[in-house]
């Protein structure tokens, strides 16, 4: 005997094992048709804790996707920085939330797939209660016993076969659900761990050093201003400032510089970059050092818009 | 004859189409008994796709029970061994 022969044998001999259960057909009737009511509402929930598996990993889905796409956005900065070791960091998660990404849609698929066979699932055993309850009330009518009894026991069978199709398609749509949300569960711990770096979660190791980096060029430009500014108005504090104002910061350095050797107090290196200073600052110095207020309590030049504020 | 596939639904195939089912469904049977997945997947897809072939659907309200039913699309061999006994996939 083949196996088709041997499927549909062990079908039969569930749906004979639950007649014989009973003693009045009429109650096989009534408590098979509960049962089929249940089966509905079973397989309806089916569809809805499919649906939501499906929807949980098409967030996931997004939530890679934006992480690539920001691993990608931190791989250009780095470079730009010059920072090759962490541009390859980037790019190395990047292929990992990419490759986490291709496997989530291949589950995407068979979740979608799950949910269609489910709710074709739930059609087909809807028609079959309605016709069964229809060959219920007849069969109820024309009540002879023997007669009864077979035509209970046709109806019996069909909507049992559907019973035990539609349950085992729950079952599996189940098992295909539970796996997605180990699946889901796990990924969502990769995440967390920063192995991914959760999108908008806790900052992550590349963004905390190119924002390092970055504050560190801050740090760096405010210190080159505020030498340039010390530099130009060290000397005007020493001389009175005669002829020292109105040059414009173009040539503070080089003022600073000769300054250096008699005022030992003077900054080490008031050469660099002095340009940064901008040509605006020239002005407080005068009008503090004229009102005789030490320059270095002056708040304007610490005030000023800087390059590189705002970052 | 009335022919199931787990998970599509019901069809009415003709008998002529009986020997070349029965055919493939040896095949079937034998692939199980020796484990051999390959032979499984070529004998249940060619069953299934004979059954959609020549048959046609069944309305979704008859009530009429299968002759013969035919396991899911993308049944394991696994699974099918556990449908074959009694104690098996079928719930209820």
């Amino acid at each position: 005997m083949g196996v088709m022969k041997r499927v549909q044998l062990v079908f039969k001999a569930k749906a004979n094992k639950a007649l014989d259960k009973m003693e009045d057909p009429r109650e096989t009737l009534d408590y098979s048709y509960q049962r089929q009511l249940e089966l509905l509402t079973k397989v309806r929930r089916g569809v809805a804790d499919v649906a939501t598996s499906r929807k949980r990993v098409e967030l996931q889905m997004n939530q890679l996707q934006q992480q690539a796409n920001k691993l990608d956005d931190q791989a250009r900065k780095a470079l730009g920085l010059g920072r090759e070791d962490l541009a390859r960091d980037a790019l190395t998660r990047k292929s990992s939330a990419q490759s986490q990404l291709n496997d989530l849609q291949g589950q995407y698929a068979q979740l979608q797939a799950e949910e269609e066979k489910l709710t074709v699932a739930s059609q087909r055993l809807q028609a079959k209660v309605d016709a069964f309850r229809t060959r219920k009330e007849t069969i109820k009518a024309t009540y002879t016993a023997a007669e009864a009894q077979t035509r209970i026991n046709e109806a019996f069978s069909g909507i049992s076969e559907e019973m035990g199709d539609v349950g085992m398609a729950i079952q599996r749509a189940e098992d295909k659900t539970a796996q997605m949300q180990a699946r889901a569960g796990a990924i969502d711990e990769l995440m967390a761990s920063g192995a991914l770096d959760d999108v908008g979660g806790r900052r992550d190791d590349i963004q905390a050093e190119l924002d390092q980096l970055s504050a560190n060029s801050d740090v760096e430009s405010e210190l080159r201003r505020l030498r340039g500014e010390i530099a130009a108005n060290a000397p005007k504090q020493l001389e009175g400032g005669v002829g020292a104002n109105g040059d414009g910061p173009v040539h503070h350095g080089d003022r600073g510089q000769s300054q250096a050797q008699s005022a030992p107090y003077a900054p080490p290196a008031p050469t660099q970059n002095p340009q940064q200073a901008p040509p605006h600052q020239a002005a407080p110095p005068q009008a503090a050092q004229s009102a005789g207020i030490p320059v270095s309590d002056l708040p304007s030049a610490n005030d000023q818009p800087q390059d590189g504020e705002g970052s | 004859m009335i022919v199931r596939i787990l998970g599509e639904g019901q069809f009415r195939v003709d008998d002529n189409a009986t020997p070349g089912l029965n055919h493939l469904d040896t095949e079937l049977e034998t692939a199980v008994e020796r484990g051999d997945e390959s032979a499984f997947k070529a004998a249940l897809t060619g069953l299934l796709a004979q059954v959609r072939a020549q048959g046609s659907p069944l309305p979704p309200d008859t009530l009429e029970p299968s002759d013969l039913i035919l396991p899911h699309q993308d049944s394991s061999m696994d699974e099918v061994r556990k449908l074959l006994t009694d104690e098996g996939l079928i719930p209820g």
